[in-house]
């Protein structure tokens, strides 16, 4: 050692070191957490100092709540811990902002007329005045104002919109409400209460998974992060832990070390694949070809040349394989049609909703009625629906049998994609119906045949795993590029690890295989492996789906809030999908040719079409709904007679079928059928998610620069629409409250300054951990910004004064809406009947939309507002209800309460008695809450349940505890994890531990789905389709180079698009927006390592820097998501303009089976079901950018 | 016998998912400021890669860390007579392009765009010039590239450049870095000013920016180039260690905000004495000579003689729960980075496991593996982190994964209802007793096993009275305000 280094004791010596203490002492320190959609719920740590929010650190006291699991600190990751960057950043707007040309018409408008109405009314129906500042959306010219100009502009052009076009014309979107509620809940509760529509985020983002609610009837239930660490064997797939999960990853690595096995499925070396035993780099988009032949391994060696107890008994029980489906005949063969039904054998008259209720065979031949189907669930006989397998005539036992073999054969037509036909024998048995003999068999039959097993029955089965047909490890090669050899070996390890631990195998998924076209067939295949290896519904064991933060733990009483329904039901929720592709005219330039049904008798030929069907017969929402002012359209019946609703509703039912009304998506370009006003907050809904961006900036927006250069195509191919020159710049207004100049900012007419994450009190929580969370204000709103909750307020202020001159007095207006899930219109069309096409009569609520007439008191609005209305008193979610009458008198004397109108209202002036409010009505953070759910829950069950809560009754959580540390909610009859004794939470372990069904037809995990359309486009078994062939898409025409598929995972160094903007992020990756493409791809192409290239097809272009690298597979393209169009973008060489971002090459291409309502889990509900916006099928052409 | 604390940091590779979440706490409370900005006192790397300053290991181009020469231990580049020539210039430091030029962006455009006919954008604009730039490179440049023809198959560490091109055998890991608080730290050695020290109650090095004047020696001679020149302070700043936060119990903010729970911090004793010779040895015996002067501390002897030194109790109770004493020492699954440095670096990584081999033909088939994949199926090679951890000794780091995969599949066993087969243990050199705690470290360890930092005796440090400092904390030492009282 050099005699130089000697250890430095002397405190004289060192009296600088104060330097660095300095800077680490701080002032105070405040909770709070980041409301970005990253699904992470982490709490933080605040740190002030002289007044300014200095930095973060996590939160590390989370309650141990379950010996022998890691806990959950620290959670947070490099982007929270940069969010006290945007606080003071130069990115954020001050004060409000006003696009200058429209400021300057303003005030000048304003001078002429005083009336704010009619000075919004004299711009805008002045189209020339219009165009000065609708078309330079997007082009700079930004000016400051002050709110209170801002909020009067704001009120009287929505005031106009509702006068002139109605209140459904006055749209606003805002995402993800359990990552901040109280702020989701301002601006929806304002447009509620004036009959304004909100626009649904989680299928548009294309985090909805449609198997979820097909196989389950859920929306989405998971697995918290700390359930992992029970799991035996873990397969990850479309889901990149590392950037996605980040604060759950390091479950992950634990329970390796607790002896999981892990399998990483990843067309790229993937950054959670270093986790991995076995990385699997199949073909992205076809790893349902994986799991189709994965199945066929498990199926016919656990099932057949083996039989496995736990299987076989969890496959009788708790999933429709026992089920019996019709066979249909065809020429000489039979194809598989609809379940057979009660209503159609003898004995299943006597039941009620006897169609709704399926049979199965028991082990003497006979035909058998169980309990469980859905027809239960709405019965006037409660105490039949769970998952006993009792016959619901006689009530006794049924000894159930899975399959037929033994009885005789037929011969069944199956059909493949790419493959064809093919003729396999199936065991079946002719059964008496009233209509006379079918042939039935059940889902186990059809299943394994359709798998490819033979069991020794004749027909096109391959013969081996090395026999070129569906489903072999051998036919999947050519999809996944997988070797045969690893599938078996997966398969085998999975299905033995299923069997050792009963079911602790763990899917984790995601974008991955969410967001293509076939999302639902992807994810089949795999829940087919899950439910075939009894996986479902036990602790460590299930589909873990992470894409997005949708799980509001207190659901229930969040909505009544959110949506207003504690003063006027229902809400106008807009299934965001279908809302884009029309109204941003995406439909004009779709050809459908993807959309290819097996047999497609009768059924449209463009999606347009289908969509137009489906808001016909109830089964997706559309608004605007009519081609006139709805609050007129009521006037008018009125005056022409209608006194009750019901004649009110029939005169309009009658202008419908003469068609002298129209719904407004039969012809969505006419000018009175655009929608108005869109407010934005919370989001970035111009810069991060909309697929088909260009379309967006061209006909919504109205923006001059868009990129489009695809051609309008679908003239010939629609029927039901009418067709009109493509309008421009629709809005005419575009609000936006947000803390960063964002690429939605700078499009809209007005920015509002908004709270940052550290200003404001708010709540939160996640699906994955059991903790509520809450965002804390660490300092006032910055400046002049406010919070989301103060800014509404503001505007609901204002509106109510000038709504006191322009509406004086209450009016009517009919809502149409949709048939939905969890109620019993999920029991209205067993089969598809048009009443346009004189198939049916048309009435309101079954056979068509509902058609609900309220009151809308215009001048109280803000009072209303402010104020907690009485139709909280019963409420409930999920189809689990309970009243809270007594509760909503007691807090009377808890909150501080507003007297108007001669009664007393607790006040909602405060974010935090909003908080409070949804923390004490809902049975997660209530005990005596969930205590009373459960309760009415059981009576329909016919089994008790209300124990399960029975100990946490008198447990209640509230805004201060959670301020003070995170606290974890409790089982609850809405969600279906059991988390009592500091268990870990697991999806459907209230179904599989207490015979509760799944919300669906027969109230069992649905493998076999048998509604026409399913049937039509053969889906109705799990089987795999592959990604949609380029020729299809209209996207690459005539074009020639490095022509790649389109894929946007989610990133490292953003959630969505914040922290793109973000300069720590910026610094620590590659400054800007970047395409990563293979080493030997870019040779060919002559592209090096950051070189600027340009990423184009027809729907757009994007400039950005490219990453060269072997971890990325040939012929792939990836761009994470969501770049901010503001940041380091050059003009395209190619267009003259200047470069979009990600989604300026994707565009909407909705699924129609995924459109079907009023058919037991197929109905719709906000977020819930319906078409997802999905984007991979996508491909671009990269060439390099000569500057 | 000279006993001596040390704070020791240990990262468990086989977990960090590689987030950088560490690199933004440090940065926000340490770095953000003029000067300072394109430092990252703690930095993740991806390797294979180039690392931050690019190719920081390659000593042939910077000439960092000691060289040993007969029975002498020379820094590589200054003898005393060097450093006399050299003093006003450095010829192998890193220059800025090596790190990057900071910048930002001009993002004060999006409101002040006048009204034209193309939306405006925020351009990247320098940090230190103020003037537009374009961004070329930055501290984390090469960052999940892996199969990079222009970073990772550079990398020093790398035999086999093309392997990491195959989809078969590619292979990626993460390596955070902050400043290793060395026994025998090089930077001390070659600073003229003698402003760098190593503090004697917990070991940590620290840069006196009192004395500092920008020689820059220590950025020369620091191997992990984990020293910089603040341009605007005209001073050199390191990685602290966090003392302000240890010295009060609390972890590393680095420590702290690890999401991925791959860090480990705790008390080592050393015996100082010793030092001179472990330092002498061949490489590939560098890693046992390193381990062999790390004490017991449950030792009565040790303890006794570390009291004499003035190490308090409470440093001696923490010593035995120390994780980093039990993962480097006990269970010799923690490996120093680059040992053949010699300068003894104090932070100590657990190397990582991978997935099983490939071939690639027509299909993509697996290697033939047990459920817990064996050693010899292992994409990351054994002689690449041989490299890294143990100057080439690849039975070192073997013996390390070994343990990682006998421990798994120990642990499957039980998972399953199974009984563990405790011949793979023995194989490890593991017994159930030592599985079983090492699992604990690995997976349940609360924040306070996996940190188990003593708070600093600063009322045997103060020269004022303690009775008077207290009431005086935070008015100042330095600057006290000018004309007094």
């Amino acid at each position: 050692m050099s005699e130089r280094i000697k250890d430095v004791f002397s405190p004289e010596l060192r009296s600088w070191e104060e330097f660095y203490r300095n800077r680490w002492q701080y002032d105070k320190v405040v909770r709070s957490t980041h409301g970005a959609n990253c699904t992470g719920s982490c709490s933080w740590w605040i740190y002030v100092k002289d007044g300014i929010v200095t930095w973060e650190l996590q939160a590390t006291d989370y309650p141990s709540f379950s010996p022998g699991i890691p806990n959950y600190e620290p959670r947070g990751c490099q982007r929270g811990i940069s969010a006290s960057w945007y606080l003071y950043s130069p990115l954020r707007p001050k004060f409000p902002y006003i696009r200058g040309a429209l400021l300057d018409l303003w005030r000048e408008a304003k001078a002429k007329y005083g009336d704010p109405v009619e000075a919004w009314k004299s711009i805008v129906e002045n189209p020339e005045l219009r165009n000065k500042y609708v078309k330079k959306r997007g082009m700079g010219g930004f000016r400051r104002a002050d709110w209170d100009e801002a909020v009067e502009i704001i009120a009287a052009s929505t005031l106009y919109t509702i006068k002139r076009y109605g209140p459904d014309r006055v749209i606003g979107f805002t995402p993800i409400p359990a990552m901040s509620m109280v702020s989701y809940a301002s601006g929806a509760r304002f447009l509620q209460l004036l009959g304004g529509v909100c626009l649904s985020f989680y299928d548009w983002y294309c985090d909805l998974p449609p198997a979820s609610p097909q196989i389950w009837g859920e929306q989405t239930d998971v697995n918290e992060s700390a359930d992992w660490y029970n799991a035996g064997f873990i397969a990850i797939m479309g889901s990149n832990l590392n950037m996605t999960r980040t604060p759950d990853t390091h479950y992950l690595s634990e329970a390796r070390y607790r002896g999981a096995k892990v399998v990483v499925f990843s067309p790229d070396y993937s950054q959670v694949s270093k986790y991995a035993d076995v990385w699997v780099p199949v073909e992205q988009g076809h790893d349902a070809a994986f799991w189709m032949a994965a199945n066929h391994v498990i199926m016919k060696e656990f099932y057949f040349e083996k039989e496995t107890p736990y299987f076989l008994e969890y496959a009788k029980k708790y999933t429709d394989m026992p089920f019996l489906v019709k066979l249909r005949k065809d020429g000489d063969v039979y194809v598989p049609d609809r379940f057979l039904r009660a209503s159609e054998i003898e004995k299943g008259e006597v039941l009620e909703n006897a169609e709704w209720i399926l049979c199965v065979i028991d082990d003497n031949g006979e035909v058998r009625i169980p309990y469980g189907s859905i027809g239960f669930r709405w019965s006037s006989i409660e105490g039949k629906w769970n998952l006993e397998m009792k016959d619901a005539v006689d009530g006794e036992e049924i000894d159930v049998k899975l399959s037929l073999m033994g009885e005789e054969t037929v011969m069944v037509r199956f059909y493949y994609d790419e493959y064809g036909e093919s003729i396999r024998g199936v065991p079946a048995k002719v059964v008496k119906t009233k209509e006379g003999e079918v042939v039935v068999t059940t889902v186990f039959d059809l299943l394994a045949a359709h798998l490819g097993i033979s069991r020794g029955l004749p027909g096109d089965y391959p013969e081996s795993y090395d026999d070129n047909k569906p489903f072999t490890p051998a036919w999947q090669e050519k999809y996944t590029k997988v070797g045969r050899r690893t599938v078996i070996k997966i398969a085998r390890e999975w299905a033995e690890n299923g069997e050792k631990t009963e079911g602790r195998n763990l899917a984790i998924i995601g974008p991955g295989l969410n967001h293509w076209f076939h999302n639902d067939l992807n994810y089949r295949a795999v829940i087919t492996a899950l439910i075939l290896t009894g996986s479902v519904g036990k602790n460590g064991g299930g589909l873990a789906h992470y894409v997005g933060q949708e799980k509001v733990a207190p659901v229930a009483s969040w909505a009544v809030v959110a949506f207003a329904q504690d003063w006027v039901k229902p809400p106008r929720l807009q299934n965001s999908p279908s809302f884009y592709y029309v109204h941003t005219d995406q439909w004009r330039y779709d050809r459908c040719s993807y959309i290819e049904p097996v047999d497609g008798d009768g059924l449209p030929e463009h999606t347009i079409d289908y969509n137009v069907k489906a808001v016909r017969l109830g089964w997706l929402p559309f608004y605007p709904q009519f081609n006139e002012n709805p609050l007129k359209l009521v006037e008018e019946a009125q005056k022409e007679g209608a006194k009750s609703d019901d004649e009110v509703r029939k005169w309009i039912v009658d202008k419908l079928k003469e068609g002298k009304l129209k719904f407004a998506i039969e012809d969505p370009d006419a000018e009175e059928n655009w929608p108005r006003i869109w407010f934005i907050w919370r989001g970035n809904a111009i810069g991060s998610s909309p697929k088909g961006h260009e379309f967006f900036l061209k006909h919504f927006v109205g923006a001059p620069n868009s990129n489009v250069m695809a051609r309008e195509v679908a003239k010939d191919f629609v029927s039901e629409v009418v067709w009109r020159d493509a309008p421009e710049g629709k809005l005419d207004l575009i609000v936006d409250l947000n803390f960063r100049m964002d690429s939605t900012a700078v499009y809209s007419d007005i920015v509002l300054p908004a709270a940052h994450w550290y200003e404001k009190n708010d709540i939160q929580s996640t699906d994955l951990h059991t903790f509520i969370n809450c965002l804390g204000g660490a300092t006032s709103p910055a400046w002049e910004a406010k919070s989301d909750w103060e800014i509404f307020k503001l505007i609901a202020k204002k509106f109510s004064e000038l709504a006191s001159k322009h509406f004086p007095k209450p009016v009517k207006d009919v809502i149409m809406a949709p048939l939905l899930h969890d109620t019993p219109e999920e029991l209205t069309q067993s089969d598809v009947k048009d009443w346009k096409l004189g198939q049916c009569e048309a009435i309101p609520g079954k056979t068509m939309p509902k058609l609900i007439i309220v009151e809308r008191d215009y001048a109280n609005l803000y009072k209303r507002f402010i104020t907690l209305g009485p139709g909280i008193k019963t409420l409930g979610a999920h189809g689990v209800s309970w009243d809270a009458s007594d509760i909503y008198e007691e807090i009377l004397n808890e909150f501080p309460t507003i007297e108007w109108n001669g009664n007393r209202y607790v006040s909602l002036e405060e974010d935090v008695t909003v908080a409070n409010i949804i923390l004490t009505f809902a049975p997660e953070t209530n005990g005596e809450i969930s205590y009373r759910g459960f309760k009415n829950l059981e009576k329909k069950i016919g089994k008790p349940l209300s124990q399960i809560v029975e100990p946490y009754r008198s447990y209640r959580i509230t805004f201060e505890d959670v301020k003070a540390q995170p606290k974890r909610i409790i089982t609850s009859p809405v969600w279906s994890g059991n988390i009592n004794d500091g268990r870990t939470y697991a999806p459907y372990t209230l179904n599989v531990e207490y015979e509760i069904p799944w919300r669906t037809l027969s109230g069992r995990q649905e493998l076999y789905l048998d509604h026409p359309y399913y049937l039509a486009f053969y889906e109705m078994l799990p089987t795999f389709k592959p990604k949609i062939s380029p020729r299809m898409l209209d996207e690459i025409e005539g074009d020639e180079g490095l022509i790649l598929n389109f894929i946007t995972p989610h990133g490292k160094w953003s959630i969505h698009s914040t922290y793109y903007d973000n300069l720590r992020m910026l610094t620590i990756s590659r400054g800007g927006q970047v395409v990563w493409i293979n080493d030997e791809d870019a040779r060919t192409a002559g592209i090096n390592d950051n070189d600027w290239v340009e990423v184009y097809n027809s729907n757009g272009v994007i400039v950005c820097r490219a990453v060269v690298s072997a971890r990325v597979p040939r012929g792939m393209a990836i761009m994470y998501h969501a770049p901010e169009r503001t940041l380091y973008i050059p003009k395209s060489k190619k267009t003259g303009r200047r470069g979009g971002v990600h989604n300026s090459v994707t565009r909407t291409r909705l699924k129609p089976i995924l459109m079907v309502g009023g058919y037991a889990q197929f109905s719709y509900y906000f977020n819930y079901w319906g078409p997802t916006g999905v984007n991979r099928d996508t491909y671009v052409v990269v060439k390099k950018l000569r500057r | 016998m000279d006993v001596r604390a040390q704070l020791v940091m240990v990262f468990n590779l086989d977990k960090c998912l590689g987030c950088h979440t560490c690199s933004i706490a440090c940065k926000n409370i340490w770095s953000d400021r003029r000067g300072a900005e394109y430092m990252w006192w703690n930095n993740v790397e991806t390797k294979p890669g180039a690392g931050y300053p690019k190719f920081w290991e390659d000593q042939r181009k910077y000439k960092g860390g000691w060289v040993l020469k007969g029975n002498y231990v020379k820094l590589r580049a200054f003898g005393k007579f060097s450093t006399l020539l050299n003093i006003f210039y450095q010829p192998y430091m890193p220059k800025l392009e090596d790190y990057y030029h900071p910048w930002t962006y001009d993002y004060a455009n999006l409101y002040n765009a006048p009204e034209a006919d193309d939306q405006p954008v925020a351009e990247p604009v320098s940090l230190i010039s103020g003037e537009k730039i374009d961004i070329e490179f930055g501290p984390n440049w090469d960052d999940d590239l892996s199969g990079s023809p222009l970073y990772a198959e550079n990398d020093v560490n790398l035999d086999e450049r093309r392997i990491i091109s195959s989809f078969g055998k590619l292979f990626m890991f993460y390596l955070p870095r902050i400043c290793n608080h060395c026994l025998n730290p090089a930077c001390v050695a070659a600073c003229p000013q003698r402003a760098i020290y190593k503090r004697g109650e917990d070991g940590i090095v620290l840069v006196d920016q009192n004395t500092c004047r920008g020689w820059r020696f220590c950025v020369s001679a620091c191997p992990y180039k984990k020293v910089y020149y603040n341009w605007n302070t005209g001073k050199s700043e390191k990685c602290i260690f966090c003392y302000p936060r240890t010295e009060t119990a609390q972890a590393n903010a680095c420590a702290h905000s690890c999401v991925g729970r791959i860090r480990y911090v705790g008390v080592i004793l050393y015996d100082a004495d010793r030092l001179d010779v472990a330092l002498k040895v061949r490489d590939e015996e560098l890693v046992e000579a390193q381990r062999r002067i790390i004490l017991d501390p449950k030792d009565e002897m040790i303890r006794r003689a570390a009291k004499e030194n003035g190490v308090p109790d409470s440093w001696l109770d923490a010593a035995i729960k120390s994780p980093a004493y039990a993962l480097i020492r006990e269970f010799e699954v923690a490996l120093p980075l680059h040992p053949e440095f010699r300068t003894m670096p104090m932070t100590f990584y657990v190397p990582p496991l991978s997935p099983v081999l490939a071939t690639q033909r027509i299909a993509y088939d697996v290697e033939d593996h047990e459920a817990i994949p064996d050693m010899e199926h292992l994409r990351v090679p054994v002689r690449y982190l041989s490299k890294l951890f143990s100057a080439g000794n690849e039975d070192v780091v073997v013996d390390a994964l070994q343990k990682l995969i006998a421990l798994r599949a120990y642990m499957r066993a039980k998972n399953l209802g199974e009984s563990p087969d405790e011949q793979i243990l023995r194989k490890a050199s593991l017994d159930t007793g030592a599985t079983e705690r090492l699992y604990r470290l690995f997976t349940v360890a609360s924040y306070h096993e996996r940190y188990t930092i003593p708070s600093l005796h600063r009322e045997y440090l103060d020269v004022a009275p303690s009775d008077e400092r207290r009431g005086g904390r935070g008015f100042g030492i330095i600057a006290k305000p000018r004309g007094g009282l």
